[in-house]
């Protein structure tokens, strides 16, 4: 640890570094000569999309590649000691010491069967820091440093009954614990909600000021690199394509796929696509055609086994959506936008209020009224991984709704399987493959085809794009919107990523705890928002602070 | 786009499969594991014996030899000879069709009833679902020696009455997992997806949930198909089974019993293939559910 003030040697020093994967007979090639360095008490952002070598790269620095994986040449220089060949049991006297990693998914790196004072005193008893009484005080020193409440019950809990955000802050403590020279975040923040991750973001910052510690933050979302990172390291099939401080990449990116990746930022680039909404919302007027009605609906879920009321999952919410235009419903996990939307389509009855679909009220439908009803409403899912049927082919999911209604000649649905699949973007020969040989932004289009063959009037979008990355997530928004201009379709957008809901929503419903707490146009919400919930949550978009996009 | 691009087109792609099938198949062959490739020699073999005894060996199963009683094992008689002169390994040989037949009787059994039960209780209603799962705890709580033993003194002895009192002891474990299977499928996106685009219950069931759920059914048979040939083998030894001069394994292994001071052979042999057999469906069977998940 006594380098680590020198300021001539860097923290962190990468160069030539090439790594590959053993697959079948072959390497192949993840990461390709990269070279980045990082000093100390820096946050440099290593940003690119799924792919791009960015985590690959990370895990060879912390020594934790996959047992298929290669250093094929380079080196990695912690501090100015080569490390890229060490062993497994070298690695071990650094790891948690001097490098600590803090994991992506906080539901799942945490042991569910110990309590989080003994995940946490584990690194400390490792590294022979600390035992018994000494011990249980520093576990409960470390978890009030990351800003949990109560530590010392904490302490005695375990993972699940914890939030994502509790859990992340519990893996930030294991990390921080031995005051490591570099930390390395992977994503931490992908899988938590905006505000949570803007709280999670500024106790890395803070936590790095007090400490001096380097952190080498991994992300997909330039927004967050733009805001918290002083460096920028842009990566992309393996290869450093750009770096260079935050606000120089910014406002000149010398190469052009950083200038595509900053247009795709949702939280970066202008709203664009709105200006044609806001047009036709006002000319349609108060008397327009509103294809989805909502009124005061309220859905509760009884709770098994307890004394006390229903869970009232959604609250008295209601909107209405003119034709041909896009609401967005924007809330955290649990605020009841997911039950609400599910409600719409039909797959559960409300508790009260009414739901009329393009003039079919929902509360007269049953079997075989349902079925035929689904014509006029399809749901895309989140996840494309889970929603497309592994053991069918394209061909088959496309064609799947055409075999539920009145039979149509064969050649007939091949036609507009065909011309359907042509109008996503995806190539014909993608038919006679299968879901798992496509990536994730591929098979949202199949899923979004299979949605669309119905020729349906409202099309409900349940977190569409959260699971993809964002040059992705830009050409899947493109195309909705396209689809949108030449089909004359409705959309619901169910989103928790407020920056996107600027970009495709002409208006918008915030929900809190299954409650409506703003609603109206986009613009009149962003610009005067109604409620302090709604100024936060536009307040936690990351990368609206940096000066280059305020 | 015409109709002649698409079928091109699709052309292109089939031939394109076809032929990466065809290098997958290299592939697996190559990186075959040793103990699995012995494994598929061992159930060949013995298929082949159950098929063509007659390739095998040249001795009459069941007439023995004057004069070549319990012979050491030799060049003549590799596993030597019983009690009648009659030849141990033509016995074995010969003795492959009863046990494997059993086996394949007992597991079909239990995959067609445990998993037709277990689809119904996995996609109908709540009330349904407890009747049959209550049903099938029952089964699973009464030991299945004892349950063969009871349903063979129900049907009569013999070689099929026995494969099903076999079979019917391994409906339960199917049900159960066909149930879970298809309850897990059920809660997938994908099926609701389905739902959500008109389909009905039957078309859903038949195009998702059978396909998605029988993949660990098949590789848990390949278990049972092991375990079946042990408990065929055990009724035959308990007299249960097949009526001697039958040469079925586990008759062999009960008549060896009485000359075990003597000629172990008689009992170690046929046992031995019982055990390999067992241990080659176990096997086939891991190797099964490696691929599937």
């Amino acid at each position: 640890m006594t380098s680590s003030t020198d300021p001539g040697i860097p923290v962190l020093e990468v160069s030539d570094l090439a790594i590959s994967y053993h697959h079948g007979d072959r390497y192949h090639p993840a990461v390709h000569g990269a070279s980045f360095r990082v000093e100390p008490g820096e946050v440099v952002a290593l940003v690119g999309e799924s792919g791009s070598g960015k985590t690959t790269a990370a895990q060879a620095i912390i020594g934790l590649l996959a047992t298929n994986g290669r250093v094929d040449r380079g080196a990695i220089k912690l501090n100015g000691t080569d490390i890229s060949r060490w062993s497994d049991k070298q690695f071990k006297t650094i790891r948690g010491a001097r490098i600590s990693l803090v994991p992506q998914d906080p539901g799942s790196s945490l042991n569910p069967v110990k309590t989080i004072g003994a995940q946490v005193g584990e690194i400390l008893r490792i590294h022979g820091e600390a035992r018994g009484r000494d011990l249980e005080r520093r576990v409960v020193a470390l978890l009030e440093c990351v800003g949990l409440s109560e530590p010392e019950l904490r302490a005695r809990q375990y993972p699940h009954e914890l939030s994502g955000g509790m859990r992340q802050r519990v893996l930030i403590a294991i990390a921080i614990a031995l005051k490591p020279e570099l930390i390395i975040a992977d994503e931490p923040t992908s899988a938590l909600d905006v505000t949570v991750q803007k709280r999670i973001l500024d106790l890395i910052d803070e936590l790095r000021t007090e400490y001096g510690t380097a952190v080498l933050l991994v992300t997909h979302d330039l927004g967050v690199a733009a805001e918290r990172a002083d460096r920028l390291i842009v990566l992309q099939g393996g290869r450093v394509q750009e770096e260079g401080r935050v606000s120089e990449v910014l406002a000149s990116p010398r190469s052009p796929y950083t200038r595509q990746l900053i247009a795709d930022a949702p939280s970066l680039s202008r709203p664009a696509a709105r200006r044609r909404a806001a047009v036709r919302v006002s000319a349609l007027g108060p008397t327009s055609d509103d294809v989805v009605i909502v009124e005061q609906l309220v859905q509760e879920f009884p709770r098994p086994g307890r004394d006390e009321g229903p869970l009232r999952a959604v609250d008295n919410v209601s909107f209405r959506v003119p034709r041909g235009t896009t609401h967005a419903i924007v809330g955290e996990s649990g605020s009841g936008k997911t039950t609400t939307v599910r409600t719409i389509v039909g797959f559960q009855k409300p508790t009260s209020g009414r739901i009329q679909i393009d003039g079919t009220d929902l509360s007269t439908l049953g079997g075989e009224t349902l079925r035929q009803f689904r014509r006029k409403i399809q749901l895309v899912y989140q996840n494309p991984y889970a929603s497309l049927d592994p053991r069918q082919t394209i061909f088959e999911i496309i064609e799947e709704p055409l075999l539920n209604f009145s039979p149509v000649p064969r050649s007939e649905r091949r036609d507009k399987v065909m011309s359907i699949l042509s109008r996503v973007g995806l190539q014909e020969t993608a038919a006679a493959r299968r879901p798992h040989t496509l990536s994730g932004g591929q098979r949202q289009r199949v899923a979004i085809a299979r949605a669309l063959i119905l020729e349906p009037q409202v099309v409900v979008l349940d977190e569409a794009v959260s699971a993809l990355d964002v040059t992705v997530q830009a050409r899947i928004l493109d195309l909705l919107y396209e689809l949108q201009q030449d089909l004359g379709l409705t959309y619901l957008f169910v989103s928790h990523d407020l920056a996107v809901v600027r970009r495709i929503a002409d208006t918008v419903s915030v929900l809190r705890g299954g409650r409506l707490v703003d609603e109206g146009p986009v613009a009149r919400v962003f610009e005067q928002p109604a409620s302090d919930y709604t100024r936060e949550l536009i307040k936690a978009i990351p990368g609206r602070r940096h000066p280059a996009f305020a | 786009m015409t109709t002649f691009d698409t079928i091109h087109s699709e052309i292109a792609a089939r031939g394109r499969t076809g032929s990466s099938r065809r290098e997958r198949l290299a592939r697996l062959a190559r990186h075959l594991p040793p103990s699995l490739a012995l494994s598929w020699l061992i159930l060949a073999t013995v298929l082949l014996w159950a098929i063509a005894p007659a390739l095998f060996t040249s001795y009459n199963p069941v007439e023995g030899i004057g004069g070549a009683q319990l012979r050491r094992p030799d060049a003549l008689h590799l596993l030597g000879t019983d009690a009648l002169g009659r030849d141990l390994y033509a016995r074995i040989v010969y003795g492959a069709v009863h046990s494997l037949s059993g086996a394949l009787v007992a597991v079909g059994l239990g995959i067609i009833v445990g998993t037709t039960l277990g689809v119904i209780a996995g996609s109908v209603s709540r009330r349904l679902d407890d009747v049959i799962m209550r049903i099938v705890d029952v089964l699973l709580a009464i030991p299945p020696l004892l349950l063969s033993l009871s349903i063979i003194i129900l049907l009569g002895f013999g070689t099929v009455n026995a494969a099903i009192a076999v079979g019917v002891t391994s409906v339960a474990g199917f049900a159960r997992l066909a149930r879970s299977e298809v309850v897990r499928v059920r809660r997938s996106d994908y099926v609701e997806a389905a739902f959500g685009s008109g389909a009905t219950f039957w078309a859903v069931l038949w195009r998702h949930t059978l396909p998605n759920s029988l993949t660990s059914v098949i590789a848990i048979a390949a278990l049972h198909f092991g375990s079946a040939v042990l408990q065929i083998s055990t009724l035959g030894f308990l007299g249960y089974g097949a009526p001697p001069p039958t040469p079925e394994w586990g008759l062999l292994i009960a008549e060896g019993r009485n000359y075990i001071s003597t000629a172990w052979w008689l009992t170690t042999a046929p046992g031995v293939v019982v055990v390999l057999v067992v241990l080659a469906a176990n096997r086939i069977s891991q190797s099964f559910g490696k691929v599937t998940s």
